[in-house]
């Protein structure tokens, strides 16, 4: 039934594409939650000074799609003059940046918001005795507030991750040749839709129960003390 | 500045809502069934259902939709002549969409049903029948007015999620808002303009969403005591 031949001798596109696609969800995944920290701090703080303008770029890019974040970089920073003259125009005019850049910003966007909401469910206990030992704000944060926010948002940052690495298959669109990209590839060049899609989502299952895998192990060995006790 | 491209886009977010709509029913209608095999006492029943969340959940949107638009009009187009059809059918990409988005959100929504119906104490239900409720009744009646109220955060957060995933039907060929604002851009060499119109439109679309589930959330949270700190 399915032309295996073809789907065995396009093996090696797709794992040109399995390298592609890791990298970009790699980069985008470490930019997104190094800049997410901070933000979620910030979100999380009861100055509305601070916390607002986060709020306000979490809620745009959590409210539209990821698609059309990726075509306002890639095809609509092009339409001004300053951007085209500016010296990162190299940068802004190359599909694999304006992907890198347009899935760390969504992929911040949601992480900073699950971070925050961890920090915010923090006890109160912990902090005030924290406070009570003479801590200053930055120490209580790096000692108590942060390790613990951090492993609550373990669960919540898996799923994000998953959606990221789907999210990583409109890089195609933009041309990349990411697993999307050399499924396209092989159907445009053999009309094999069933064969060339098929094994791509193979690929994207093996990929995520691999991650899924993986936050298993991270929640074991971070997340031990919420474990339920049977 | 939108230089008279605007009455087209707004035909476009009508069809995008459209697609939305229509899927959400879909979707809606296999969450449904999908819960129903998972909690049902049938292994196969089981099985058929676990693979359904898990595949589909495991597979980016586009992959899924290019699959079944590409698969989905070759596979139609070797039955057909077998039943006697001469012509060739060209696959509605409106048909193709909906079916894609509503197939892959009835497996998210399987799990938030699932959860919503087990977090309803068995004993109602088990009172229910005792009172001589048929099933249908128990449903009708005890089951799905407290199911709201539990599966509506999940629901609120998928809707939005599949409003989202719309945009992705414009890469089939679908003439919704993202389309149109593609051609648009073309046509002026103004993309960042007619993409920024777009995103803005989605945004009003899920601050909308947002209030009015919140208002339902709360119709259906009435008898609900919460505590306030």
């Amino acid at each position: 039934m399915l032309n295996l031949e073809v789907m065995g001798s396009s093996l090696p596109l797709y794992f040109g594409g399995v390298v592609v696609t890791l990298k970009l969800l790699a980069v985008s995944l470490i930019v997104g939650l190094l800049a997410a920290v901070p933000l979620a701090v910030l979100r999380a703080s009861p100055n509305v000074w601070l916390s607002r303008p986060v709020w306000l770029f979490t809620y745009v890019f959590r409210g539209t799609p990821l698609l059309v974040q990726l075509f306002l970089i890639y095809y609509g920073l092009a339409q001004f003059s300053w951007v085209r003259e500016s010296v990162l125009w190299p940068w802004f005019s190359s599909a694999w940046f304006c992907s890198m850049f347009a899935f760390a910003l969504n992929t911040c966007a949601y992480t900073t918001e699950i971070i925050a909401g961890a920090i915010s469910a923090t006890h109160h206990g912990e902090v005030e005795a924290a406070r009570a030992m003479g801590m200053s704000p930055f120490t209580l944060y790096r000692r108590i507030v942060l390790p613990s926010a951090l492993r609550r948002a373990l669960p919540a940052y898996s799923n994000e991750v998953i959606m990221m690495l789907h999210g990583t298959s409109l890089a195609s669109i933009v041309t990349l040749m990411d697993i999307t990209g050399a499924a396209r590839e092989v159907n445009s060049r053999y009309y094999l839709p069933f064969e060339a899609f098929i094994t791509a989502a193979g690929f994207y299952l093996a990929l995520t129960f691999v991650l899924v895998g993986l936050f298993h192990l991270a929640e074991k060995r971070w997340l031990v003390h919420l474990a339920p006790r049977t | 500045m939108l230089q008279g491209y605007l009455p087209s886009i707004l035909e476009g977010a009508i069809v995008t809502l459209t697609v939305a709509l229509s899927s959400l029913v879909i979707a809606v209608l296999l969450g449904l069934l999908g819960a129903a095999m998972k909690l049902s006492k049938s292994r196969t029943a089981k099985f058929i259902a676990t693979v359904y969340t898990t595949v589909i959940r495991g597979v980016p949107d586009l992959v899924l939709m290019l699959l079944i638009f590409y698969g989905g009009q070759l596979a139609i187009n070797e039955l057909a002549p077998k039943l006697g059809y001469a012509d060739y059918i060209d696959i509605n990409p409106f048909i193709a969409g909906v079916m894609t988005i509503g197939f892959i959100f009835g497996a998210y929504l399987t799990e938030t049903f699932r959860g919503a119906i087990m977090a309803i104490p068995a004993g109602q239900r088990e009172a229910g029948i005792a009172y001589g409720m048929s099933n249908g009744q128990v449903f009708r009646r005890i089951v799905f007015p407290q199911m709201v109220r539990f599966a509506l955060p999940g629901f609120t957060n998928n809707w939005l999620v599949l409003v989202k995933s719309t945009a992705l039907v414009s890469i089939i060929g679908l003439s919704d808002m993202m389309n149109r604002a593609g051609m648009a851009a073309g046509a002026t060499r103004e993309p960042f303009t007619f993409y920024m119109t777009v995103a803005v439109l989605y945004l009003v679309i899920t601050s909308v969403s947002n209030l009015l589930l919140g208002a339902l959330q709360k119709r259906y949270s009435l008898g609900v005591r919460t505590a306030s700190l």
